[in-house]
């Protein structure tokens, strides 16, 4: 194993991690349409005990997410994180919000209501996607910061500060690039999309079922329109380029056009992720009976986001560029850990597929029976 | 609870003067991982400590078939449920703050401190999750089996968790099996096992693990008590057998943790003396050192430990700190002052001073700058740029140099040597507390199970009830002094001797640090006051079996 071999590895299952989070981004998106898609107190109750078995995967794969993220690339967890700061603050605020917000909204004892919480989940519902969506659209717009090694050691310079900001917007200024909020808003609409998929899918409810038909293409519409122009927008715009032999990074015309062409197995891959999501949102709407679009458009999620993100890294790109200063942009060679680091932990990661067993595993068990009134009655642990 | 608002003020009186400026960004981005950390820590040993007893218990249930056993496991899950989100909301904070407010140490040493994080992720918080969720919803819907095996696999997660979390801390407490690259201007690991397995990690692990049963132990019997004085017929078996589980486990851990922590202040004494040193007030050691047991140190200013000889009003027991820290009764003991002007430790390594660590580690930066900037010329001389001017000999002289001072690089950033004294009244009163209060656990433990075996009725003795209801917060104040011993006698250093918190900082304004420090607080403290009433609505709603037809064992 090469340390190249290992940086695509290691830069493959971050993509990875990032592409299943996005789909489990489902939990969100059927929050935030929760009060249109139950209806009523008890139909809405049916959503939230839905989406409330599988909030924790989601929150898991953040978790886990950031983690293998820091591991393997730490000078974006130095730079992104302490950068954008409030960027990713007000992520972190929603998710930790949401987080209480199952538990606590229909206890005894809770004096601020079950309304406070199901704004929060629905704050989480739009926020979470809307921002996690944008942080992704800078992987290929481009970010304020400035990357100076030489500053830990610097005694002239005030803070021994390697990675600045270079305005004081920490971050959000991302959100005033229109294209960055045309992504962002396209992951709300597929979060939302994947949402009802999956509660038309989980809850045993005719009313519930025959609703998630019509919200489904209030949310799909949007989210194919805001996608399909972001795509023609990542084909033509120019990309962010490195140079292996000098480690210049420069501007390259249609370079995530070339890195598609190049990468002929990402395309493939983007290709089908498209037509299974597609297929998922419009087999349900068409058809009265089929309520089995979240696997499909589940499966195309995580292969359409693993391509755009593979896209914006591999083939000689710089996945975290500035627009500051070019040369700060960060790419898989001046951005990962060590060689040894990144052994180590591809022995680690051989770990994920009996985790994934597990999960599936235990998935299966509670899920084999779909969830009905009834059954939120009598159950001993609801929400 | 230590409150908050008594952590940034003695976090103000920690430190030297800022040149005017109220608290600046770097203590803002101490106060607010500390307050992350201290939320996070009501939670988390709550959730080792009761998921160790219902897992018992349900292992019980699981046994006898009993419907007793079933649903005293589910009340006692009910309350694990509350609990375990609010350590779930708190502990995702404390990950990404070390990108959002430790940028720089996350560049510097994220090499070698992301791999436990993201080892944590895959094998811990997936099992964690997963098996929850087949706890809250698995039952009848799973086989008992199953369901025991996803009880058992919640608390198990929540350990290995706590396992990579505690290899982080140590390595940052003890930095073993890295080196510094000067190519890439950061440590990088050599060594995974020693980082997993290093002997200061196990013990942390050990010590911080089983005195959290403490608080699992603590809060079942506080419950149970709460039933017993209110007379609550229809709790009262699930309050006895419980209040019996409670004790076994409490004594075993609270006498766990007094052994792992006799071993831990031994472990702090050989790589953080300066630590051992605040914890005691130990201004000036020396051989056959006694222990403090108490002594006058104001607790919220720093003590003028250069002048005294002691802390006054002291009451020690003798050689105890010699035996603690040496394990012999003549050992030597550095104390504060031994520590800044320097030493030889017992095997004959001599300690340099303060001054002379923070002379080498301004040659190191010295060095480290020559060579990064032969380096850059050397690339131009390789592209054509520049002529050619011993580039390869001006660079290995300048790490040898290097080389021969590395290891007090992080002493280059400290500016004057009193910097280097973590703040002692904390260290100091915090650890009596921690240790006090341990010990008395292991009476109140001991004499629960005493009680037990002479078949005494607990329940008609209100003072013992009382005071287990009152021992609750108790615990939690234990638990909570023994991290700020842990944290607070690090300081300044973010990793020991390697890298103080000044130069682990991001580059964020203290305006805006201060402003997420008082939104989590203002969010953490809200959330807290809602999980406490739902927890005390839950406990008032209890468990209720029939009077007259309870099932037992």
């Amino acid at each position: 194993m090469s340390y190249s071999f290992l940086q695509h590895y290691w830069c493959f299952v971050v993509a990875l991690l990032g592409a299943i989070l996005v789909f489990l981004l489902f939990v969100q998106g059927a929050n935030s349409v929760a009060g249109s898609l139950g209806y009523t107190q008890e139909g809405r109750r049916l959503v939230y005990n839905s989406t409330g078995r599988k909030w924790e995967f989601t929150f898991t794969t953040l978790v886990t997410f950031g983690g293998a993220f820091f591991a393997s690339y730490p000078l974006f967890y130095s730079t992104s994180f302490g950068g954008a700061y409030w960027l990713w603050m007000i992520i972190l605020f929603t998710f930790v919000v949401q987080a209480v917000s199952y538990e606590f909204q229909n206890k005894i004892g809770n004096f601020l209501g079950p309304k406070t919480f199901q704004f929060c989940l629905t704050l989480n519902g739009i926020l979470g996607p809307l921002l996690l969506g944008g942080a992704v659209a800078t992987f290929f717009e481009g970010s304020n910061f400035i990357v100076e090694k030489e500053n830990l050691i610097n005694g002239a310079s005030l803070t021994p500060v390697i990675s600045h900001w270079a305005n004081a917007s920490h971050g959000l200024d991302a959100l005033l690039n229109p294209w960055v909020l045309v992504f962002g808003f396209a992951v709300v609409f597929l979060a939302r999309t994947l949402g009802i998929l999956y509660v038309m899918n989980n809850v045993d409810d005719e009313d519930i079922r025959s609703r998630g038909s019509v919200r489904l293409l209030g949310a799909a519409v949007p989210f194919v329109i805001l996608f399909v122009a972001y795509l023609v927008h990542l084909l033509l715009k120019d990309g962010f380029a490195y140079d292996p032999a000098t480690g210049v990074i420069f501007m390259e015309p249609l370079k995530y056009l070339h890195n598609l062409l190049d990468m002929w197995y990402l395309a493939v891959l983007l290709l089908i992720g498209v037509v299974l999501v597609l297929y998922g949102i419009g087999k349900t709407i068409i058809s009265k009976n089929y309520i089995g679009g979240i696997w499909p458009a589940g499966i195309g999620t995580v292969l359409t986001v693993l391509a755009l993100l593979l896209c914006s890294a591999w083939n000689n790109t710089a996945y975290y560029p500035s627009t500051a200063d070019l040369q700060s942009s960060l790419t898989m060679q001046n951005s990962c850990s060590s060689e040894f680091t990144l052994r180590t932990m591809f022995y680690v990661s051989l770990l994920v597929p009996f985790v994934l067993a597990y999960i599936v595993y235990a998935w299966r068990a509670i899920d084999a029976k779909k969830i009905t009134k009834e059954e939120i009655e009598k159950a001993e642990h609801v929400y | 609870m230590v409150t908050i608002t008594s952590i940034i003020s003695l976090l103000q009186a920690s430190l030297p003067e800022q040149g005017g400026e109220l608290l600046n960004a770097v203590d803002w981005a101490r106060a607010q991982f500390a307050l992350t950390a201290i939320y996070h820590w009501l939670f988390v040993p709550l959730t080792l400590g009761l998921g160790l007893i219902m897992s018992i218990m349900e292992t019980k249930y699981y046994r006898t078939g009993s419907e007793f056993w079933r649903r005293t496991t589910q009340f006692w899950q009910r309350l694990f449920g509350i609990n375990f989100a609010m350590g779930i909301a708190t502990g995702i904070i404390l990950e990404f703050e070390f990108g959002t407010n430790w940028s720089n140490y996350s560049w510097f040493v994220g090499d070698i401190f992301g791999a436990p994080l993201a080892v944590e992720g895959i094998v811990a918080f997936f099992m964690e999750s997963t098996f929850v969720a087949v706890m809250y919803f698995g039952w009848d819907k799973v086989s008992k089996g199953f369901h025991l095996a996803s009880t058992w696999l919640t608390w198990i997660g929540a350990t290995i968790s706590a396992w990579w979390i505690l290899v982080a801390n140590s390595w940052m407490q003890y930095p073993v099996g890295c080196e510094f690259n000067p190519d890439t201007m950061r440590n990088e690991m050599t060594s995974f096992f020693d980082v997993a397995l290093s002997p200061f990690a196990i013990d942390k692990f050990c010590h911080t693990v089983i005195s959290s049963w403490i608080i699992g132990a603590v809060f079942v019997a506080a419950v149970s008590a709460w039933y017993l004085l209110k007379k609550r017929e229809a709790e009262r078996e699930l309050a006895l057998k419980s209040l019996r589980i409670g004790a076994i486990v409490g004594l075993i851990a609270s006498i766990g943790a007094a052994i792992t922590g006799d071993e831990s202040a031994y472990k702090v004494a050989e790589v953080q003396p300066m630590k051992l040193a605040a914890m005691e007030a130990l201004y000036n050691g020396g051989t056959d050192q006694s222990l403090t047991a108490l002594a006058w140190v104001n607790p919220f200013k720093q003590p003028n430990y250069a002048e005294e000889e002691e802390a006054p009003l002291r009451i020690a027991i003798p050689n105890g700190l010699s035996i603690l820290a040496t394990r012999s009764l003549h050992g030597f003991v550095p104390g504060v002052n031994d520590i800044l002007k320097g030493y030889t430790r017992e095997d004959g390594t001599v300690e340099l001073s303060a001054r002379e660590k923070m002379t080498r580690g301004l040659l190191a930066i010295a060095a480290l700058q020559n060579y990064r900037r032969d380096a850059a010329d050397e690339k131009a001389f390789l592209a054509g740029e520049a002529p050619d001017l011993n580039f390869k000999e001006r660079k290995e002289q300048q790490l040898a140099i290097l080389k021969d001072n590395i290891q007090y690089l992080g002493y280059g950033f400290i500016k004057d040597e009193a910097e280097l004294v973590p703040f002692i009244p904390i260290n100091f009163w915090a650890f009596r507390i921690m240790v006090g209060l341990g010990t008395l656990f292991i009476l109140y433990f001991a004499f629960l199970i005493f009680l037990q075996w002479r078949k005494k009725e607990v329940a008609s003795m209100k003072w013992l009830l009382w005071l287990s209801i009152i021992l609750l917060p108790c615990a939690y104040i234990c638990s909570e002094s023994g991290w700020l011993v842990a944290e607070f006698g690090r300081q300044p250093w973010t990793i020991q001797d390697m890298l103080p918190v000044n130069a682990s900082v991001s580059d964020i304004s203290s305006s805006a640090v201060a402003t997420t420090f008082w939104l989590f607080l203002i969010l953490f403290t809200t959330m807290l006051a809602v999980e406490i009433s739902i927890m005390l609505k839950q406990i008032k709603k209890g468990e209720p079996f029939p009077v007259t037809s309870q099932e037992g064992e």
